[in-house]
């Protein structure tokens, strides 16, 4: 094992291998896939089949893969800087494509493996190496993306929150289709704190929701706090306050096919609203490799070539 | 009426881009094949897909060679030239032979049109020089085919795109070809569209009636059935198409899944164009979102057990150089087609080059050894592609397969395989007793990586871009192991040549010059050293299919001759290659980076120099 002591991705491990385990996944029908960065050594602390590919391209050879081999359970493991910046491409249109894998994408807001730079992730006005005077950038918010390439699962978790992290992984690799599991990942060494807001033990019953469909959005110590409507947006309401009743609290609806709601539970974040984390966004639709092996049946079933050749006959040909 | 005989008759297309001169060769090529003759095609066309109409950019030509014998080009010159307009003729007018027929569209010779053809006088053929010892040929083709359409209810602008039809009536004469397999040809690209159909086959045959009616005042060529190619189903077929089937027929050979991934780009897209329509055999094709997207995907299907493939050109070469570099290291068997095109940068995109070799021979990052396999005519592409995937299966490493525009686009003619007849292919899979203790590391005595597919019961492991231990597979840093393995990964590819024809030698073996040549130039290579034999001087030829390894008889056979001449379409990159492999050797150099293939005659010089 090669993580730093107190490393994010130790907890993502082990929640990975109890939701394989759970999921009761044949190691020789898995295949774990990454690109390069401190959360793509992941493969070689499992089992199962692994490729520690190149820079940015796991969500491409992930694709081959699970497209060419539809049979296997293909996961990639990615982080903010292989998937969003130098991966960015491949990532969204694995995305539009809904390509049935399973993503995992290490969000540190930096680049660790390099040793510290600031990522597509980090905050504007992040100081690091590459920008000693802050970022002038805007980042990305993974979710967001997510959704603008029509993506069909996205679900958020907090490396050291296992049972829901568990619980995103497994529900993760039931979907069918491309499905992304956004961790957010302290790096001990380069950006401790990263995620301090929820995962700060004091605050984080108050600054954290745990989405599960169908339940309703509660959140906070005393679990009084809860999400409304509020015109277009959302707002916190706290039940028993100003006429809020636990009956006026939104109910969670992962499956609804339009995502104006997942995307408004996405992008909460401090200091109002509490940043969500379960399974945000859950719908079907055909899958990429699904299409494609049923479009290759199909014109096999209705052809009279069905072989090499039968095929070279179907050119004019003529006796010499 | 006069008839002239002849072993072999060149005969070249031009008109707008717009103009059909594509379909029109081809249809004239396939009816001259199936009537017995050789042939080889060379289809020229500008990148713009509809240049401004008449104007010098937007020529598009068509060239065919067909003969009785030795048809190994498309030729140096035409003997006949077919014109629809002044900029096709002027683009043309030197690619004629001296007597060669020259059979233009006069009704496109008015003032605006020599005008956007950039002519200074108003007599085209004066001011370019085609004097009494051409045979011009006028013939109203716009009005006559509006003449013989007339009453077809057609708008104007779809009566105008038949009139490439009125040319081929008329060639169909001169060359004493009959029309009715042209109908035919033309019931296969039009019989979903009677009524275009109908108007064509219409066109095609007032065409015909009109020259053997007139009799125009030309010598019709009668060119004789080829008497030496052996026995046979033929057809033709370019060179995209042959790279494709090529890696069909492999892929059922090994009986292992095709997967294609690929971008668009010119002039490799037929490849994958081709593959997407032949889901009936089951290739998987993918069309990526970028050139990296493509390797990457294969990358992942090899990965998976797939016979994986990508086809690019030049640029998209170099974006994949990185995955090359993976699929490298991480010793997967996979394809790249590289259709070289006109270089560098986007260069010129329809044009032919053989200026990538030194990148698929060594462009990557590190040392990164891999094999190269090259075809050397249109129909061969099966045949190389199909080497390039036996030799990627069987030892376990990428293949980088050279094409380029001259033999994708081009056709020639091909003697229909039979699966069972070509050679086996038995990929390097992990031996079954290695279930429960595989690792990849294990190699068999030729040094070959052994393959276990994700998905292969018991034989789980970790693959990856990171350099491994020699023994344990596992990752390594460790100083010698990295000499070790470095010194393997080249080795496992020095060992191909052990199952790789030698190098044969064309032509005199007592000869005192030998030209050397790779790819594409083989057919004016081939014609050029019967040409010298000919005239009485001895000339052999060594030809090379396998660029990386080389066959084993390279270094004596180079050693072996007073004279080598290494010619190819590049500023000498295999000559400083050979140079590289075999010290001492003295090469002289026929470079020529033109876009355009060697004429025979440059190649003739040179010897004789």
């Amino acid at each position: 094992m090669r993580f730093c002591p107190g490393c994010g991705d130790h907890a993502i491990l082990n929640s990975l291998q109890k939701a394989m385990a759970q999921l009761e996944l044949s190691p020789s029908q898995t295949a774990v896939i990454s690109g390069i960065g401190c959360s793509s050594r992941m493969p070689h602390y499992l089992s199962t089949y692994g490729f520690n590919t190149i820079h940015g391209r796991g969500a491409a050879i992930a694709s081959g893969l699970k497209t060419s081999n539809p049979a296997l359970s293909v996961w990639l493991m990615t982080g903010d800087g292989d998937c969003l910046a130098i991966g960015g491409n491949h990532f969204i249109h694995c995305l539009r494509r809904n390509v049935d894998l399973n993503i995992v994408l290490f969000n540190n807001r930096i680049y660790g493996l390099t040793k510290g730079q600031y990522s597509p992730t980090s905050p504007k006005g992040f100081v690091s190496k590459s920008s000693p005077f802050g970022t002038v950038e805007r980042p990305f918010r993974p979710a967001e993306l997510v959704m603008g390439a029509r993506g069909t699962f996205f679900a958020r978790t907090l490396d050291v929150d296992l049972q829901n992290t568990v619980e995103c992984l497994v529900a993760a690799a039931r979907h069918k289709g491309a499905a992304v599991v956004e961790c957010l990942v302290n790096c001990v060494i380069f950006n401790n704190g990263a995620h301090n807001y929820i995962a700060d033990r004091e605050q984080r019953a108050d600054h954290m929701i745990t989405l599960r469909h169908g339940e309703k959005m509660i959140f906070g110590k005393n679990n009084d706090k809860g999400l409304v409507l509020d015109g277009f947006n959302l707002k916190v309401a706290t039940i028993g306050e100003n006429g809020i009743t636990e009956a006026d609290i939104l109910v969670h609806d992962a499956h609804c096919a339009d995502d104006t709601i997942h995307r408004k539970l996405a992008l909460m974040e401090g200091p109002d609203m509490p940043v969500a984390v379960g399974v945000i966004r859950d719908v079907e639709e055909e899958t990429y490799d699904e299409a494609v092996n049923r479009q290759i049946a199909e014109v096999q079933s209705n052809s009279k070539v069905h072989c090499f050749d039968q095929l070279a006959l179907t050119a004019e040909h003529w006796e010499i | 009426m006069n008839v002239i005989e002849k072993n072999n008759v060149v005969i070249r297309f031009c008109g707008d881009s717009g103009d059909g001169m594509q379909l029109t060769g081809t249809m004239f090529s396939s009816l001259s094949a199936i009537l017995g003759n050789e042939i080889s095609t060379f289809p020229d066309f500008p990148a713009e897909i509809r240049a401004p109409q008449g104007t010098l950019g937007g020529v598009s030509g068509f060239q065919v060679n067909l003969g009785s014998a030795d048809v190994h080009t498309p030729g140096d010159y035409a003997d006949v030239l077919v014109a629809m307009n002044p900029a096709a003729l002027k683009v043309n007018a030197k690619a004629v032979k001296k007597h060669g027929v020259i059979i233009v569209d006069i009704d496109s010779f008015g003032e605006k049109d020599l005008e956007k053809a950039l002519y200074k006088t108003d007599n085209p053929f004066v001011e370019l020089g085609l004097g009494e010892d051409m045979q011009i040929v006028p013939v109203a083709l716009t009005s006559l085919t509006r003449e013989s359409l007339k009453d077809s209810g057609m708008d104007n602008k779809s009566i105008l795109r038949c009139k490439n039809m009125f040319a081929l009536g008329v060639v169909c004469w001169l060359f004493e070809r009959p029309i009715d397999k042209a109908v035919h040809f033309l019931e296969g690209k039009f019989g979903k569209k009677p009524d275009l159909l109908a108007a064509n086959v219409r066109v095609l045959t007032d065409g015909f009636n009109y020259a053997s009616n007139l009799h125009l005042s030309v010598s019709t060529f009668r060119v004789g059935a080829t008497t030496e190619l052996p026995h046979g189903t033929y057809t033709s077929i370019n060179g995209n198409r042959a790279t494709a089937w090529g890696l069909i027929a492999a892929a059922e050979k090994a009986a292992v899944r095709l997967f294609l991934g690929s971008y668009p780009i010119t002039p490799a897209t037929d490849i994958m164009q081709e593959l997407a329509a032949r889901k009936d055999v089951g290739a998987v094709v993918m069309q990526a979102e970028d050139e990296i997207s493509g390797v990457c995907t294969a990358i992942g299907a090899a990965f998976g057990g797939c016979l994986a493939a990508t086809s690019t050109s030049g640029p998209g070469l170099s974006l994949k150089s990185e995955a090359m570099g993976l699929a490298a290291i991480a010793e997967l068997p996979f394809v790249l087609i590289d259709v070289q095109r006109g270089g560098p940068s986007t260069g010129m995109p329809t044009k032919t080059e053989q200026t990538d070799l030194l990148q698929a021979v060594f462009g990557r990052n590190g040392e990164a050894p891999l094999a190269v396999v090259a075809a050397s005519d249109s129909a061969n592409c099966f045949q190389y592609v199909y080497w390039a995937a036996k030799i990627a299966l069987e030892h376990s490493t990428p293949v980088i397969f050279m094409s380029d525009t001259y033999l994708a686009n081009g056709t020639s003619l091909w003697r229909l395989p039979k699966l069972a007849d070509m050679p086996d292919i038995k990929p390097a899979y992990a031996p079954q007793q290695l279930a429960g203790h595989f690792n990849p590391a294990l190699r068999d005595a030729n040094l070959v990586r052994y393959w276990a597919p994700a998905g292969t019961e018991g034989m789980q492991h970790r693959n990856m871009g990171l350099e491994r231990d020699s023994q344990l597979g596992t990752i390594s840093t460790n100083p010698a192991n990295h000499q070790v393995m470095t010194n393997l990964r080249a080795q496992k590819i020095a060992n191909i040549a052990k199952s790789i024809p030698p190098l044969k030698v064309e032509g005199d073996a007592d000869a005192d010059t030998l030209l050397v040549g790779w790819g594409s130039t083989y057919g004016h290579l081939i014609s050029a050293v019967k040409q010298l034999r000919k005239e009485g001087i001895k000339t052999a030829l060594a030809h090379f299919n396998f660029i990386c390894p080389l066959p084993l008889n390279t270094e004596d056979v180079l050693r072996s001759y007073k004279r080598v001449i290494v010619c190819e379409l590049n500023n000498g990159q295999f000559a400083r290659y050979l140079n590289g492999q075999f010290g001492g050797l003295t090469l002289e150099r026929l470079n020529k980076v033109e876009g355009q293939p060697f004429k025979i005659q440059d190649i003739i010089s040179k010897v004789k120099q």
